[in-house]
């Protein structure tokens, strides 16, 4: 016999929880919002431009300080140096030159010069003024555009309330998770727009799955209030709203843990955004619908829709 | 919901079985590839034989990534001097003496002819300069490319358009690609990618390469090779150009240019077997060898500027007349340097300058390092989600994992045929995705057990388990593709892989959720008969 971990026919009052979520999710976005004016995050060289260096000390252990003196004395502006890995490895990054996009060339061979012979240099990555701005340019481009894409399809699958309430968790998603890198400092690079997005998609994946129920709730029960169907949509996905994440939780665990360096800042983001993704579904996307007059609307489906579901 | 005909279950297990074929070639290493397609016999026809594999990013077999541009600014600048060379000639040939001689203007030239009777002759032949923009073949001639304008005063100024730039900038960069092309063929490197990227940019792939220093240097020179006269004066018709033996002081060069790299044929690089220096050895074409020949005839004791990018890497003078064709190129250079020279030369100018907007390069160390990495991850992943899987749901968790296995298979098998390229976050992807999979096998038991406990009998909370389910994982798969592929247009490079793999995965998910999960439990539900459903 299985053990049953998770507990079934759950009887929470989720829509009672929303006088503390959504509170609590306001707070959150707002200071996220002071956060990111405040403290501001820690973009990488693809936003920002410049120069980033990887190396691997030939012999021995990486000597952090030394190297931030050394690089920072070559005339490029101060150097940020960080050790990680097992000690031996450092990256060293390396502001925007002045002089366009020909100013970065000299970065690299006066670092090579300096450093070689102690350290194997084990990844460059140079980007000019030009491309940093388009890929701020196309990173934004493509949040705000999968954005509209899933409110014009929810609301082609559903309804407009649908659509309004998976886009405000999906916004709750993404300012929470900036919050996230405003509060680590994990570098926000290219990598970090490709998370966000991965994480968009988890959470309307999660969001739709309760929708799908709410909606086939609706139809069912006509007369009951919107409130109490809620919950019971909520209720009766429950288990597999915990077993999936947990198990998608899982598998990002072990990108983190065993992943190595570069896809550290990535699992732990993604994981974040497991978690509020998870939370917003529940606790954010279902419950506003509440507020959105979901009947009026459900009324003038219902009997097209209960005359295919009796044709089937 | 769980009956199948016979041929439905016959072509779900074909494709999957093809889909796992095609995966195989992905699995194995260079060498294993090969000992497999040798050992296939010689009656088994091509097509039914896999080749394709999975080609790794440059972020995991290590390499280097240049996004060159062409220099608009440059490349406007020869396109001006060309017209003014064409415009001085026209002038010469209707003998036309302009006030003030040829002015430059921001986008082009202007002259000033006050003589209506001059104009009129003038003016004809200017025109002939004027080519008609877009392709003609297809109709679409959007105007021409030079804009000729006359002012009352006399002043006839021709002016590029931008129509007519842009096509420039175009020929520039399907120039600049074969030329790029020979030059990173010289570093014998293997299978670099040239491609063009916008209208004026071209990336430049090299595998495997860990010092892209030498490949930066040949691509960032012109290599625009003149053979021109040092000018006893630096008055009139001259440039003051640097001259690199003398410490970059600047000397005038006529602007007259007597041969340059397009007339040569051949450079080898060579030792001068008196002094033993390093020299580039080079040969003229006919055209080359006749104009050089009668020069040097002409001007024997005056010395010779070798002008390369605008700098004067040489002055020999010219002891006699060079007239077999062929002739050295000395100057204090390094053996280095006189290969990379002759290399540059062979490969022949760039029309404009390249500029180096961005590049990354990744060493073979942490390529390797990053594909153990990955491997890891996905193998200790894929463990603990099975393991989960199997405790919550038992035989039914079994099932699911294969579902999920066959899922990656699927995964790695549409991949090699499509000929994707697997980068470090598209492993990544594969992880979420294997997460991910698992939603749809959860979402059906789930809904079947739902099914049970309103005491449906087994038949039926399979039936409407599974009925209910299905569109749900449409619904939210769905969703997920769509940020997947708007990340896939947006993203670059190593994000780019993440978006390939998390779009293939998701669309394999609805397949295996569609067809091999419900073959399976169907089986499954064959073999057991249970009554009831209680797992």
């Amino acid at each position: 016999m299985l053990i049953r971990y998770f507990p079934t026919n759950t009887k929470y009052e989720f829509m009672r929880y929303r006088r503390v979520s959504f509170p609590l999710s306001a707070i959150l976005s707002l200071l996220t919002v002071v956060l990111f004016f405040a403290v501001g995050m820690s973009f990488g060289i693809d936003f920002k431009g410049g120069t980033l260096i990887e190396m691997r000390a030939v012999n021995g252990m990486a000597d952090v300080g030394s190297i931030r003196e050394r690089a920072g004395a070559l005339g490029f502006g101060s150097a940020e140096v960080q050790g990680f890995g097992d000690g031996r490895e450092v990256s060293v990054r390396i502001e925007l030159q002045p002089g366009g996009e020909q100013g970065q060339q000299m970065v690299v061979s006066r670092m090579r010069e300096t450093f070689g012979n102690e350290y194997e240099f084990r990844r460059i990555e140079v980007v000019g003024p030009r491309v940093s701005g388009e890929l701020v340019q196309s990173g934004t481009l493509g949040v705000i555009l999968a954005l509209l894409a899933i409110l014009a399809y929810l609301w082609f699958r559903f309804e407009w309330q649908y659509a309004i309430g998976a886009v405000v968790a999906t916004l709750h998603d993404i300012v929470l998770t900036i919050g996230f890198f405003a509060v680590t400092q994990i570098q926000f690079d290219m990598t970090s727009i490709a998370a966000i997005l991965t994480i968009m998609g988890y959470s309307l994946n999660d969001t739709v799955v309760v929708y799908d129920r709410i909606r086939e709730t609706m139809r069912k029960y006509k007369k009951v209030p919107v409130g109490v169907l809620l919950d019971q949509a909520i209720n009766e996905t429950l288990t597999r709203t915990i077993i999936t994440g947990f198990s998608t939780a899982l598998a990002v665990i072990a990108l983190a843990v065993f992943g190595g360096e570069v896809l550290r800042g990535f699992s732990y983001t993604i994981l974040f955004g497991l978690i509020v993704g998870t939370y917003s579904s529940v606790f954010i996307a279902a419950p506003i619908l509440v507020y959105f007059g979901l009947r009026e609307g459900a009324e003038i489906e219902a009997p097209a829709a209960s005359a295919k579901a009796a044709a089937e | 919901m769980l009956r199948f005909s016979k041929l439905k279950v016959f072509t779900i297990i074909a494709a999957v079985l093809i889909g796992m074929y095609l995966a195989v070639p992905s699995l194995m290493t260079q060498e294993q590839r090969q000992a497999f397609q040798n050992s296939i016999p010689g009656w088994v026809p091509s097509w039914l034989v896999p080749t394709h594999a999975i080609s790794l990013g440059l972020d995991l077999q290590g390499g280097s990534h240049v996004l060159l541009e062409v220099d608009a600014q440059d490349l406007l600048r020869t396109q001006v001097a060309l017209m003014r060379d064409d415009v001085r000639r026209i002038l010469r040939e209707a003998r036309v003496a302009p006030q003030g001689g040829i002015q430059l203007t921001p986008r082009g030239v202007q002259v000033r002819v006050p003589d209506p009777a001059d104009r009129e002759r003038l003016l004809p032949r200017l025109r002939e300069l004027a080519q008609p923009t877009g392709n003609a073949v297809l109709g679409q001639t959007g105007g021409t490319d030079i804009e000729i304008s006359t002012t009352p005063e006399g002043v006839i100024a021709l002016t590029y358009t931008e129509a007519g730039f842009n096509e420039r900038i175009r020929r520039a960069v399907d120039q600049s690609i074969e030329v790029v092309r020979r030059r990173v063929d010289v570093t014998g490197t293997t299978e670099p990618n040239i491609q063009r990227q916008g209208a004026d940019r071209i990336l430049v792939q090299v595998p495997g390469l860990q010092d892209p220093q030498r490949l930066k240097e040949l691509l960032g020179r012109t290599a625009k090779l003149e053979f021109r006269l040092l000018a006893q004066q630096s008055t009139g018709d001259v440039d003051m150009l640097p001259m690199r033996e003398e410490g970059g002081q600047r000397v005038p060069v006529e602007r007259r240019v007597i041969a340059e790299g397009a007339d040569l044929t051949d450079a080898q690089p060579a030792f001068d077997s008196r002094t033993n220096e390093p020299i580039v050895n080079f040969r003229f074409n006919i055209r080359g060898a006749q104009r050089f020949g009668q020069a040097t005839s002409e001007n024997v004791g005056r010395p010779l500027a070798i002008v390369l990018d605008n700098e004067v890497i040489s002055a020999p003078t010219i002891q006699s007349p060079i007239t077999g064709g062929q002739g050295q190129i000395s100057g204090r250079f390094t053996v280095q340097q006189v290969n990379d020279l002759a290399v540059l030369l062979r490969a022949g100018a760039l029309p404009a300058k390249l500029t180096i907007i961005e590049e990354r390069t990744v060493g073979p160390g942490l390529g390797q390092d990053s594909i153990e990495a990955g491997r890891t991850a996905v193998i200790i992943g894929s463990v603990l989600v099975a393991a989960f899987m199997i405790a919550s749901y038992g035989l039914l968790g079994i099932i699911a994992v294969a579902a999920v296995a066959i899922n990656v298979a699927l995964i790695l098998g549409v991949m090699s045929v499509m000929g994707a390229t697997l980068t470090l976050p598209g492993i990544a992807g594969i992880l979420l995705t294997i997460g991910m999979a698992v939603d749809s096998n959860v979402l059906i038991y789930e809904r079947i057990r739902e099914e049970a406990r309103l005491g449906r009998s087994a038949v039926s909370s399979l039936d409407q388990g599974f009925g209910r389910a299905l569109g749900t994982i449409l619904d939210a798969n769905f969703t997920t593709l769509l940020a997947a592929g708007i990340l896939f247009f947006l993203g670059t490079g190593p994000v780019r892989g993440f978006a390939v793999t998390l779009s293939i995965g998701v669309i394999t998910t609805v397949f295996t959720a569609y067809t091999v999960t419900r073959l399976m439990i169907a089986g499954w539900y064959h073999f057991t008969r249970p009554k009831a459903i209680n797992f």
